[in-house]
């Protein structure tokens, strides 16, 4: 066992990884950066259309519109305060990094060009405004290699293809992290003063996914298996256009451009569920919509999947219809979505500019996570009490700007503010802190787990028991959800915990790149998850954005204008058995903006 | 469809099996839309937990899962079964030390890429206004085709020039050397071209034409080392991409 010793330490090598190493390291902290992949393979990378900002450079934006979009796209559960500094500080951020250099498109003036996405609209709702500020169809690919490469320049240390196991806490705080080598398989001991963890989602305990082999949530459960909570679990978001049965995502800058959903019968259906902003409804508005054409035997073919339409042809006769000047040709839409193009023309063999995209919502983002304040900082209850030295940004956490349901670009938006903001908290906080011993034996419980791990010699492969949660949990834990369902998932996936625990095998007994006992081991973090997602989805008995509950159709503001604090109730981070949580629902939803203006008081959604 | 994928292993750990060698296994019930990754992933889940390789995003934008399959460089994520037929070969990219069945030691290959500074510079005072700084669409195209480089390494690793001198820099350092060089906001043109213009750097391009269909992002990288070639040779970046005519959208 090797121990290092830091500032601070980043968890993950993402937009908010690598947000908050370079401005802690600008701020004159030594940092180090551990992530389990190249930095530059973060799904960050992934990301295509835009990212929001009232920049203004095409028609007049505020923040504050942004602002209202976000807590109105969250369905009312995003912290208000939040959501302001989300909008605010987006601005800052977007100009942060053109001036790192991030080649975003330009408008004729040479100014950042921006996009509509949807929910994203002028004037508290009005009409679709022009602020996803974008560089092609690859935007987060542009952002990734920027602050890698910013972050080069700066000197920062980067431990690549480290993967952090467990978070080491000491006297109340927390003093690092616990990561494998992968290419030796030997343990390491990162101790700081600050931790931050932007560890991503965990899209893939779903089975229809946007989200990469590596998303699994490591980051997630092993805060949460040290005794942080996870709050809104229930909350994860189906994006509504993903390629049909791969689920890879195709952007909302589709329908940015001009694109629309069209069922079988060739009908514009989103017309009848968002009849100002139509294609352009929060993802999901949009995602249920498909569903629900997709039940009423619209799916194209009668199948469970409809066209995404981009084709000029189709795009200028809506323009026509819609009295817009604007026009589009095949020729533009070859620039602007270059990549999507080539997803479809690789793996489907069609060429949008000439045919429709076969598409089905795919799960692809959690809302909920590891709870932050908006300078990042971990915190444990209602109270909004801090765990000292320990930090969270992006995905994996939940500030929650967010809220039931994220508008498209504001993840992008999310991970630049908050791992900017949590980069900025840390550089203050180490210049003071002490530096906290380690805890006695800091490796002892993670070496007995892979030890117990790798002397498992039952019959069921990870495999098997992965492909069996994901689709239990797509098919009863997805858009829509009943009591009977939800429950039933609880009970397999227990089911499946107990198969893990007890009967797993798996092949590898090595040390070098043992991806095998790697990928089990991610198993077990995503089984935690899936347990804490369902317990909290069955709990929470209203429909809000993402949580659309079949036997609790309405919006209840009365009792749940608050979030869910999934708690740790297991004597031992790797206590088999159930998994133990209380779940605790006295933490009120932030509605400071309400309070001064009515216009962001919680009020039915249309679009 | 039923298919045989002949896979290249080397375990250091394990007698036997610590010199490189082939191993076949066999897949049925194969769609012919199926990625060659999907099955990697059911070799490995279903039949052999030790085969060992990369891979995050699986469709072509993380660059974890360069291969050489059929004999050329390619994403595993990205080439479907149908392209390929019913034999399969899957080995190791080509140039850098093996570490264990397809994975491989991408640290020389990130070391060309940090020596060529990949990384904008402009020190000069920000837009007094405290907004970005401006660029034309005309000069945001010139690099546009670079940008979209994403470290995977297929390239340099397709090329003969640098099978035969590891410690030229290779395709891909040259790649993203010209994603700055032909910024206009950027001031380390010249620095660079000087990395560029050193023994290892740019001459050792024998513009052999490997490079360019071994991209899975389709960059034009020989047009573009050619392009670091004549703005050494010029000493400047002027008048060497031409830029078509850019529609201007209100």
């Amino acid at each position: 066992m090797q121990t290092h010793q830091f500032d601070a330490i980043i968890v993950g090598a993402g937009g908010a990884g690598l947000m908050a190493a370079l401005y802690a390291s600008k701020g004159g902290a030594n940092v180090a950066v551990v992530s389990k992949l190249y930095p530059t393979r973060s799904h960050t990378g992934t990301a295509q259309g835009g990212i929001g900002a009232a920049l203004g450079n095409h028609e007049p934006d505020n923040p504050l519109w942004h602002a209202y979009d976000t807590v109105k796209g969250g369905d009312y559960l995003a912290d208000q305060n939040a959501a302001k500094v989300l909008a605010e500080n987006a601005i800052d951020a977007v100009i942060e990094l053109e001036h790192m250099g991030l080649p975003f498109d330009r408008t004729p003036e040479g100014r950042i060009s921006q996009r509509r996405f949807g929910g994203h609209t002028s004037n508290f709702g009005e009409k679709p405004v022009r602020r996803a500020c974008h560089a092609a169809d690859r935007t987060g690919h542009m952002i990734l290699q920027t602050l890698y490469q910013q972050c080069i320049k700066n000197q920062v240390r980067f431990f690549d293809e480290y993967h952090v196991v467990d978070v080491l806490m000491n006297r109340g705080a927390c003093v690092g992290v616990v990561a494998v080598q992968l290419g030796t398989g030997e343990l390491h001991v990162f101790h700081g003063k600050a931790t931050l963890f932007a560890t991503g989602g965990w899209g893939k305990m779903f089975q229809v996914t946007s989200n990469a082999h590596s998303l699994t949530g490591d980051g997630a459960a092993v805060t949460f298996r040290r005794g942080v909570p996870m709050q809104d679990m229930e909350f994860f978001q189906f994006h509504p256009t993903g390629i049909y049965k791969m689920g890879i995502l195709i952007t909302e800058g589709v329908r940015g451009e001009g694109g629309v959903l069209i069922n079988r019968h060739g009908e514009r259906f989103m017309e009848k569920y968002a009849p100002r902003i139509k294609d352009l409804a929060s993802r999901d508005v949009v995602s249920r919509a498909i569903y629900l054409e997709i039940r009423d035997g619209n799916g194209i073919q009668g199948k469970d999947y409809v066209y995404l339409d981009v084709r000029p042809e189709t795009v200028n006769r809506y323009l026509a219809e819609a009295g817009e000047s604007r026009r589009v040709t095949g020729e533009e839409i070859e620039k602007k979505l270059p990549d999507i193009l080539d997803f479809c023309r690789v793996y489907l063999g069609v060429d949008p500019v000439k045919e429709p995209m076969p598409i089905q919502p795919t799960a692809h983002y959690a809302m909920g996570g590891i709870p932050t304040n908006v300078d990042a900082e971990v915190v444990m209850d209602e109270n909004w009490t801090v765990l000292p030295g320990m930090y969270a940004a992006g995905e994996c956490a939940c500030v929650s700007c967010h809220g039931a349901n994220r508008l498209g670009t504001n993840s992008l938006v999310d991970l630049v503010v908050f791992g900017r903001r949590g980069g900025m908290k840390i550089a203050e906080f180490v210049k003071q802190a002490d530096l906290i011993p380690l805890p006695a034996n800091p490796t002892a419980e993670i070496e007995a787990e892979f030890k117990r791990l790798r002397a498992s010699k039952g019959k069921i492969r990870p495999g098997q028991i992965r492909a069996k949660m994901q689709k239990t949990m797509m098919d009863y834990v997805g858009v829509f959800r009943e009591a009977k369902g939800i429950q039933q998932a609880i009970d397999t996936v227990e089911e499946l915990r107990h198969q893990y625990q007890t009967d797993l095998v798996f092949d590898d007994q090595g040390y070098r790149f043992n991806t095998d006992l790697i990928e089990a081991w991610e198993l077990g973090a995503m089984l935690d998850l899936a347990a804490i997602t369902a317990q909290s989805a069955l709990a929470r008995t209203e429909s809000r954005g993402a949580h659309s509950r079949e036997d609790f159709q309405q919006r209840d503001d009365v009792n749940w204008l608050v979030h869910t604090l999934a708690c740790p109730k297991q004597a031992s981070p790797y206590q088999t058995g159930p998994m133990e949580i209380e779940l605790n629902f006295k933490k009120k939803v932030d509605l400071s903006l309400a309070e001064v203006d009515p216009r962001f008081a919680p009020k039915e959604r249309v679009y | 469809m039923d298919v045989t994928f002949r896979i290249r292993r080397y375990n250091p750990e394990i007698p036997g099996k610590d010199k490189p060698h082939w191993q076949e296994f066999k897949l049925s019930d194969v769609e012919p839309t199926d990625r060659v990754l999907e099955m990697l992933h059911r070799i490995k889940w279903e039949q052999d937990g030790t085969l060992a390789f990369r891979r995050s995003c699986a469709h072509g934008v993380c660059g974890s899962d360069a291969m050489r399959i059929n004999g050329v460089n390619r994403l595993a994520c990205k080439v479907l079964v149908r392209d390929l037929g019913n034999r399969i070969q899957v080995e190791p990219i080509l140039g850098l030390p093996v570490l264990k069945d397809l994975i491989v030691d991408m640290e020389p290959f990130f070391e060309h890429y940090r020596a060529v500074m990949p990384f904008f510079v402009n020190d000069t005072p920000l837009p007094a206004d405290g907004r970005e700084r401006l660029q034309s669409p005309e000069d945001r195209e010139k690099f546009d085709d670079t940008t979209k480089c994403i470290l995977c390494a297929c390239c340099t690793t397709a090329c003969p020039s640098f099978w035969a001198n590891g410690k030229y820099v290779g395709p891909a350092a040259i790649v993203q050397a010209h994603r700055f060089i032909f910024d206009s906001r950027d001031l380390a043109g010249d620095d660079r071209l000087d990395i560029l213009a050193s023994p290892d750097g740019v001459w050792r391009c024998r513009t052999i034409f490997n490079c360019t269909p071994a991209c899975p992002r389709d960059i034009e990288i020989t047009k573009a080392i050619g392009e670091v070639k004549l703005a050494i040779r010029n000493g400047s970046t002027e008048g060497i991409i031409e830029v078509r005519d850019i529609k201007h959208e209100a």
